[in-house]
């Protein structure tokens, strides 16, 4: 198929919004669109927005569910922050989503949809669409249900099976509206539907009229080329947070030479590394579902002792049920990897939104001096790098390390361009050395790093107990000397801080001194360097240090701060890195943009702030 | 123990090879010395190498144990332990591990770890010291504690029904269940020995005195006077008898025991319950493990020791068949699996 006749404008980027019922299938819309334009070259970001509840009552404001895009022939790093299109199956969707079209975007609703009691569930007193509020956007009344009906009949499918396909004649509709061949997903609906093939030919008839409906109707007056981006060669995927840290973690294991050993129990957002890990038994990953956080957190605990690469995830409220299992590790020194998918809190708070909020718990949420690694990941793809590092670091300083990722990241997609695995670095064991006296001393150290040796149990001569108890320097028998704490607990602290030493610098995006330094960590990574690389063409004096190592920081940190007049802390938390950096260096210009609504930096708040910043 | 398990010790070892350093610190006139002198002396008879030993514990005065021991060892948090010692097992098959909890440690705060440790059938072997009291934290009630004990926080007498730790057991689908008593060295370390043997969790509950907070509390069962009428050894196969010339016995009367004399109303050793320790329906064994003096003996020996197939062989069997039938093998082809594209 191919667009034809009408006019064809070009874009360098464009964020498309598709948003419905939880049921009506927004995130396979939005995921098959994704991945056709990212099989033509452009560049991409992805945010599914959906609700906690599997399937809230249709047509009602709590059930909207929605699937973010921005596609682009330039570099994207965000999935944008207002759509240019809104694609809205039914009033709640509309009525929800709204406020996210810009000025004059376009609008395509199911005007089938817009009737009496759907109005009415979704909170309007009138038909949007009949009363003027939106003449402000370029609206499209498509009826997409009773064209789909109409496309449908013969079928062999119930009422309801057919109305389901509507969604993939929206589809239709933006693949021509962005010019996409909708090839790529007639091949999906083939193999996904292999088994049934009324859905296969239900599914493809519905797409191809979406597609025929958007070129012949009058009310779209153009089609849009985007480009494909000037990107690094080489061979691309999707991948997604959660499965990259799957990934990442896998690839650590099979470098150290172990099993992986995942003890996990179910939460949202980190379910999905559990799902992923679970598939992989064929490659020696021991997925451990425990009967609660806590057992989750020991099992792995208990697979570090017996010296396997041992990792546990959670999010927010589970991650507090797991600190004292942490606390355990940090005193029996044993590498272990804590991943913290956060959620927006306190308590449950918002299961399926983002917040970066978890930072202080990470530093600090465990009884007694307690110092952990704690790491970040920036970008969906990143959490690959993120994770293997996170393991590395544990097993060659053989402590626990937090690695913090969010419901952005674990969710949303990007096209990654796969790494060389070959040339990550090495990841050493940290075996007692062969001339190691016995009887076996557990709390020696390598003088380098302080870290004490791995002998783990089915080794023959180097028997050991170990245990949360304060244990003698060096011997690891119990010890209640007070000299012997002091020593243990500035050993375990120096032991962390010397970490420093084995991370990368930190860099500085733009501008490498000057006037603003925006400092971000983790998953707003993509907002920060949007707004800083836009500032910078505009001829602001302004860098990005986006941090990945969050303790110890990078031993260039200080460094890096004093190279600006101003330093802004930008977190959806309440200002937890910036306390964090005004204790360890209180003799900078500090500022803060922090927003905690469950959602991404949008570029345009940044950039504001930068703007106040740079000519206040 | 797995098939995999175990390689066997070379030397043939004795009680004092598994002595560690360290000075025992338990109360004068604990009943915990008994139990690791029992265990040092069962250890030597299981034939296991000491570096495949591993053994672990949560908190309490039974959590010291590991530090006793010159094997593998790891103290780690309160009720946690058997949650750790499944990390354990599951990441090292070939090693023999063992979880040494109290009643507070296994049945308050471990509560959820105890009973899916069970119910998974996780090849590990726990040890449970039951003293019906806290010593640790000085004296307060447990939930294996009588009911009206009085304690340093029950002055007016506990209010709360206590766990019996067999049927606790028994309701999370354990496969093997003994009883054994502090006072009784020969049967702990035979039992000790059964535990190692059997495939799947293995619960003992030792009945353990603690001499300074609750003195006695067993004494109704191992006190001499008492003892021949207040303890049932099982055995399997063999008919339950017990009292002084094991003149007395268990039967069925309806849904209910009773205990009966034999000779007494024409009652002969054929009228009494023959112990089956290997019978998968647990109703026998639940009410073996409730009986309490003085109406009914304490039954001591192994209870239930039922086959059923492990946690660590169901993952072993699905990690062998994930492999065979795996077409990746390596994460870079798991990296380049399902769709990518190339950009010139």
């Amino acid at each position: 198929m191919t667009a034809t006749a009408k006019k064809r404008v070009e874009l360098d980027r464009v964020v498309i919004r598709f948003v419905g019922d939880s049921g009506d299938g927004m995130q396979l819309t939005g995921s098959q669109f994704t991945y056709t334009s990212a099989m033509l070259g452009n560049d991409i970001a992805t945010l599914p927005d959906f609700p906690a509840e599997i399937r809230a009552p249709q047509g009602t404001m709590e059930g909207v569910s929605g699937f973010q895009v921005q596609i682009g022939s330039v570099d994207i790093h965000t999935p944008g922050d207002e759509a240019d299109v809104l694609v809205a199956m039914n009033p709640a969707a509309l009525r929800a989503n709204l406020k996210w079209l810009r000025q004059g975007g376009h609008l395509i609703v199911d005007m089938d949809d817009f009737e009496g009691k759907n109005l009415k569930r979704a909170g309007y007193d009138k038909d949007p669409l009949e009363d003027g509020s939106l003449d402000g956007y370029s609206l499209t009344r498509a009826p997409i249900t009773s064209l789909t009906k109409e496309a449908l009949k013969g079928v062999d499918l119930s009422t309801k099976g057919i109305v389901r396909c509507k969604n993939m004649f929206a589809l239709g509709i933006v693949y021509w509206l962005f010019n996409r061949d909708p090839e790529r997903t007639l091949k999906f609906i083939a193999e996904k539907f292999r088994k049934d093939e009324a859905l296969i030919e239900a599914n493809t008839k519905a797409l191809q009229a979406g597609y025929f409906y958007a070129e012949t109707v009058e009310a779209l007056p153009s089609s849009y080329e985007i480009a494909p981006a000037l990107i690094a060669p080489g061979t691309y995927r999707h991948i997604a947070g959660n499965q990259a840290i799957a990934w990442g973690l896998m690839a650590a294991a099979e470098r150290l030479g172990s099993d992986l050993f995942f003890g996990s129990y179910p939460i949202t957002p980190a379910s999905d590394i559990l799902h992923e890990l679970t598939r992989h038994r064929g490659m020696g990953v021991l997925a451990f579902q425990a009967e609660d956080e806590i057992a989750a957190v020991c099992s792995a605990i208990g697979a570090a002792f017996a010296g396997q690469l041992a990792v546990t995830a959670s999010s927010g409220p589970g991650i507090a049920l797991k600190g004292e299992g942490m606390g355990l590790a940090v005193m029996a020194e044993l590498p272990l990897v804590i991943v913290d998918v956060q959620r927006a809190g306190p308590s449950t708070g918002l299961p399926t939104k983002t917040e970066q909020a978890d930072l202080n718990i990470a530093l600090h949420g465990r009884n007694g001096e307690s110092p952990a690694i704690v790491l970040a990941a920036r970008s969906p793809a990143q959490c690959f790098e993120a994770a293997y590092m996170a393991a590395k670091l544990a097993i060659e300083h053989m402590t626990p390390v937090i690695l913090l990722s969010d419901g952005y990241l674990a969710n949303g997609t990007e096209p990654w361009r796969i790494p060389n695995i070959d040339s990550m670095p090495d990841i050493k064991r940290q075996s007692p050395p062969a001339d190691v006296a016995t009887p076996f001393k557990p709390y020696l150290r390598d003088p380098a790093t302080l870290a004490r040796y791995w002998a783990v149990p089915g080794t023959p001569a180097l028997e050991h107990r170990i245990g949360g108890l304060e244990k003698a320097d060096v011997g690891g028998d119990i010890s209640y000397d007070p000299m012997n704490h002091q020593k243990m607990v500035d050993l375990r602290a120096e032991k962390v801080a010397r970490v420093a030493d084995h991370i990368p610098a930190q860099s500085v995006r733009c501008e490498q001194s000057g006037k603003v330094l925006v400092v971000g960590w983790g998953g707003t990574y993509g907002s920060l360097l949007t707004a800083v690389t836009e500032l910078e063409a505009a001829g602001e004096s302004v860098g990005l240090a986006h941090f990945e190592y969050l303790n110890p920081l990078p031993a260039n940190t200080e460094d890096v701060l004093s190279r600006f007049e101003h330093i802004l802390v930008c977190e959806l938390n309440s200002g937890q890195f910036a306390r964090y950096l005004k204790s360890l260096f209180p003799e900078h210009r500090y500022h803060q943009l922090n927003k905690v609504q469950g959602l991404p930096f949008r570029v345009n708040e940044v950039k504001d702030k930068i703007m106040e910043l740079c000519h206040g | 123990m797995g098939e995999q398990a175990v390689k066997v010790s070379e030397a043939k070892l004795t009680k004092d090879d598994f002595a560690s350093d360290q000075t025992v610190r338990w109360c004068p006139g604990c009943g915990d010395y008994a139990i690791l002198s029992a265990m040092q002396k069962a250890l030597p008879e299981m034939g296991i190498a000491k570096e495949d030993l591993v053994f672990i514990s949560g908190i309490g005065c039974a959590a010291r144990f590991p530090y006793y021991l010159s094997t593998y060892g790891f103290h780690t948090i309160h009720g946690r332990g058997p949650a750790i010692a499944t990390g354990v097992k599951l990441a090292n098959p070939a090693l023999s591990v063992w979880e040494i909890q109290g009643d507070g440690d296994a049945l308050a705060i471990g509560g959820n770890h105890f009973i899916h440790a069970l119910r998974r059938n996780v090849d590990i072997n726990i040890l449970l010291f039951n003293n019906e009291i806290y010593g640790l934290t000085k004296g307060q009630y447990s939930p294996t504690s009588q009911q009206g004990l009085i304690t340093t926080s029950t002055p007016l007498g506990s209010i709360e029904r206590p766990f019996s730790a067999g049927e606790v057991a028994l309701g999370s689908q354990a496969t093997f269940f003994a009883r054994t008593i502090d006072t009784n060295p020969k049967l702990m370390s035979s039992i000790f020995i059964e535990a190692e043997q059997h495939r799947g969790t293995s619960l003992v509950e030792v009945l353990q005195n603690c001499i300074i907070y609750n003195d006695k509390t067993h004494s109704l069962i191992t006190a001499k006077e008492n003892r021949d009428d207040f303890q049932l050894h099982l055995e399997h196969g063999k008919p339950m008898l017990f009292g002084a010339g094991n003149s007395k016995g268990l039967r069925l009367n309806g849904l209910k025991l009773e205990v009966v004399t034999l000779g007494e109303n024409g009652v002969t050793e054929d009228d009494i319950l023959v112990h089956d320790a290997l019978e998968p329906d647990p109703t026998l064994h639940q009410m073996l493990v409730r009986m309490r003096p003085p109406e009914f003996p304490m039954a001591l020996g192994v209870v239930r020791a039922v086959k059923a197939r492990t946690y660590d062989e169901g993952l072993a069997a699905q990690l062998a068949e994930g492999q065979s039938r795996a077409k990746i093998k390596s994460v870079k082809e798991l990296l380049f699996s399902g769709e990518t594209w190339e950009v010139s």
